[in-house]
């Protein structure tokens, strides 16, 4: 066997097909040229997206300005527009989502790689799976007839009552709110990021476990010291894509959030979202400085991505230097 | 093959139609109605897009009329404001509306446009206080605007109760729901808060979305109803068919004749009768408030938008055909099947002389 594939790689070998290389045979430029086309569109078809925001909220911009995100006013009627409560309540319910699903995705994904026997993982794995797989107005529905009765009538009364000294669980409870739109996001957000940190936690060698069992750590202790760690930017690259997914989600949001157009201290109050203030308001906006403005606010939502985006990646960079599972990917 | 016989049998019975209720019209023009269709060619095509609320009415039509004379009719339901957008770009034929085109974009189009009322919507103050019984609370316009303002706070205002004598009512907060997506349901709404409410007109004003004083927003008539049903105490409007066809309570509501009405089919073609035009009217009237003993105070027409310069012009005469062919007492029937109110007769009329046909 050694032979002969020392033999393969000795010049003779592979004379035959260098010359065709060295050629450089027009299937080869063709292939490469198509190939460049390819990797160019996407950035070219970004570009294309910021232009055409840009140039739609323009009549936007050049009236409110940077005063755009930072009032609070949304009036159709005599077009006043402010986005300031829709970003907040952008940032919020996606905040709200991961406190929600970061501890209990990681803790499923700890639990089926570390803890789990053997024939439940791949089921379980699957089954949380195909939660991304719902079409998020199913997830809006079933938000509105069974999620929202059972937070009114018993979860909300009961943190009311449990944490109702802090400013984030007083006040009216009517159902929609922000706190029901970030429960429902969480429950979106969670097969993303459960299945990616699964992935980086299989992929952290065995050795590693071993070494830290062998200096006689418990198995918590070897997850929590070790396994962990070594994976900690491939998880919060995990954290990053959920966060993508909430920031953007609006069907299922919308159905939830009660829209209104206010900033509380309240999770119990209702919110409003960039994308739902979209869905919600670009079909029927009839005049043009309204419609603007939704560009405007498609535009916002754009830059809050990205700087978001770049944001965590930054964080990636400074925790992992580098080293680490997942951090080559991202 | 299959195709040519329910053609012809249906091309018979459009004449047949037209011949019947061509008695009191001039013959030339029944001629020129019958013979647009013709003109147009089975199988020619039109293209339309606008408001959600008729679609339903809409793609009946479309469908019946195509399998009478051939003429496809597409139409998307994408929205009153997209409606009018592709309309004055050109990129449709026709656009639709639920609320009427303002004088700035009729003025985008160079004023060649023509607001052709179609059915009636009607919008219902529905509400959720289980200790009340079958029998319907009434409301005023002032009353109701106060509700949406947050000044009438509680169920048991003196206000309410004088509008409700012999009614217990409880002594609850208010909660305001109203729509959150943009809406023709929102606009005939509002506008009718506007004209029974000055405060409601200087600080609220009318248009398919509004900011809201108070309140929750449901996205379409179902969010709506979801948080009414679910919330005692809830206060809402929702769009009539969708409220009859689910049963919601629904409220009177005092009209400017001083009479309590109940919303339905027959109050709502009430208000739309009880409306003047002037001969020359370009339909863009707003019949909330309607005068009439029976008229329902908040309803509106729906309209299609088509061009008025070059009437000659093929797509303009295949459009008129439908129009004309929508016009008559069979098509009229089918509106009033899908639970939406239809045009009164002398409106009718109206649009016919305005347009030429018959």
């Amino acid at each position: 066997m050694t032979a002969l594939s020392e033999r393969e790689l000795t010049p003779d070998a592979a004379a035959p097909a260098k010359p065709s290389l060295e050629r450089g045979s027009y299937s080869d430029q063709i292939f490469k040229g198509l190939l460049t086309l390819a990797a160019l569109a996407i950035p070219l078809l970004l570009c294309f997206l910021v232009y055409e925001l840009w140039s739609g909220a323009r009549l936007a911009i050049g009236k409110f300005g940077f005063d755009f995100v930072t009032t609070s006013t949304w009036d159709p009627v005599t077009e006043e527009f402010g986005a300031f409560p829709l970003i907040f309540g952008t940032l919020i319910s996606s905040l709200v989502a991961l406190v929600i699903a970061v501890p209990l995705s990681l803790g499923v994904a700890i639990y089926l790689t570390e803890f789990a026997p053997k024939a439940i993982r791949q089921p379980v794995a699957f089954l949380l799976s195909l939660l991304a797989a719902i079409p998020s107005v199913v997830y809006g529905l079933w938000g509105i007839f069974v999620l929202i009765p059972i937070l009114r009538k018993s979860v909300f009364p009961l943190l009311r009552d449990v944490f109702g000294f802090l400013p984030l669980f007083q006040g009216a409870i009517y159902g929609p709110s922000m706190l029901a739109a970030g429960i429902i996001l969480s429950i979106m957000v969670m097969p993303y990021v459960m299945s990616v940190s699964r992935e980086v936690l299989m992929a952290v060698p065995n050795t590693q476990r071993e070494a830290s069992l062998a200096l006689g750590a418990t198995r918590w202790e070897a997850v929590i010291t070790t396994v962990v760690p070594y994976a900690r930017s491939g998880i919060i690259g995990a954290v990053i894509l959920g966060l993508g997914r909430a920031l953007g989600e609006t069907m299922a949001v919308t159905m939830l959030i009660g829209n209104r157009h206010e900033i509380a201290a309240s999770l119990f109050a209702p919110g409003y979202t960039m994308a739902a203030a979209i869905a919600n308001e670009f079909s029927e906006a009839v005049g043009d400085m309204h419609l603007s403005a939704l560009a405007y606010v498609a535009f916002v939502l754009f830059v809050v991505t990205v700087v978001v985006n770049a944001g965590a990646r930054l964080l990636i960079w400074r925790v992992a230097r580098g080293s680490g599972i997942g951090s080559k990917a991202l | 093959m299959v195709g040519r016989l329910p053609l012809a049998l249906a091309s018979l019975s459009l004449l047949a139609v037209l011949g019947c209720d061509g008695g009191r019209a001039p013959a030339p023009a029944a001629e020129q109605a019958a013979g647009a269709p013709g003109a147009a060619g089975a199988g020619a095509s039109l293209t339309g897009a606008g408001a959600t609320f008729p679609n339903p009415i809409y793609s009946k039509w479309f469908d019946a009329y195509n399998r009478t004379t051939g003429v496809q009719i597409n139409y998307q339901s994408i929205g009153s404001g997209g409606g009018i957008r592709q309309f004055t770009e050109g990129t449709v034929d026709f656009g639709a509306t639920d609320g009427p085109m303002t004088d700035e974009q009729i003025a985008a189009v160079q004023g060649n446009v023509l607001h052709v009322p179609t059915v009636l919507g009607a919008v219902v103050a529905t509400y959720n206080l289980p200790s009340l019984g079958a029998k319907p609370l009434r409301f005023d316009g002032p009353a109701l605007a106060d509700i949406f303002l947050g000044r009438i706070a509680r169920w048991n205002d003196r206000r309410l109760a004088a509008l409700n004598p012999g009614v217990a009512l409880p002594a609850q907060d208010i909660l305001v729901v109203h729509r959150s997506d943009g809406s023709g349901t929102t606009y005939i709404f509002t506008d009718f808060l506007a004209k029974a409410s000055p405060d409601w007109k200087t600080k609220v004003g009318h248009a398919t979305s509004v900011e809201w004083p108070i309140g929750l927003g449901g996205k379409g008539n179902e969010g709506v109803t979801q948080q009414v049903k679910q919330s005692e105490g809830a206060i809402g409007y929702v769009e009539l068919i969708y409220a009859l066809s689910n049963g919601l309570p629904a409220a009177e509501i005092r009209n400017p004749g001083g009479q309590f009405v109940t919303p339905t089919l027959k109050t709502v073609s009430a208000a739309a009768e009880g409306t003047s035009f002037s001969p020359d009217s370009d339909f863009r009237v707003s019949i909330t408030n309607a005068p009439g003993a029976e008229a329902y105070p908040i309803s509106s027409f729906t309209w299609l938008l088509i061009h008025t310069r070059e009437p000659q012009s093929p797509k303009n005469q295949a459009i008129r055909a439908f129009l004309a062919w929508m016009l008559k007492p069979a098509a009229q029937r089918m509106a009033a099947d899908l639970q939406y109110a239809p045009l009164p007769v002398p409106v009718i009329e109206l649009i016919r002389r305005r347009l030429g046909v018959s």
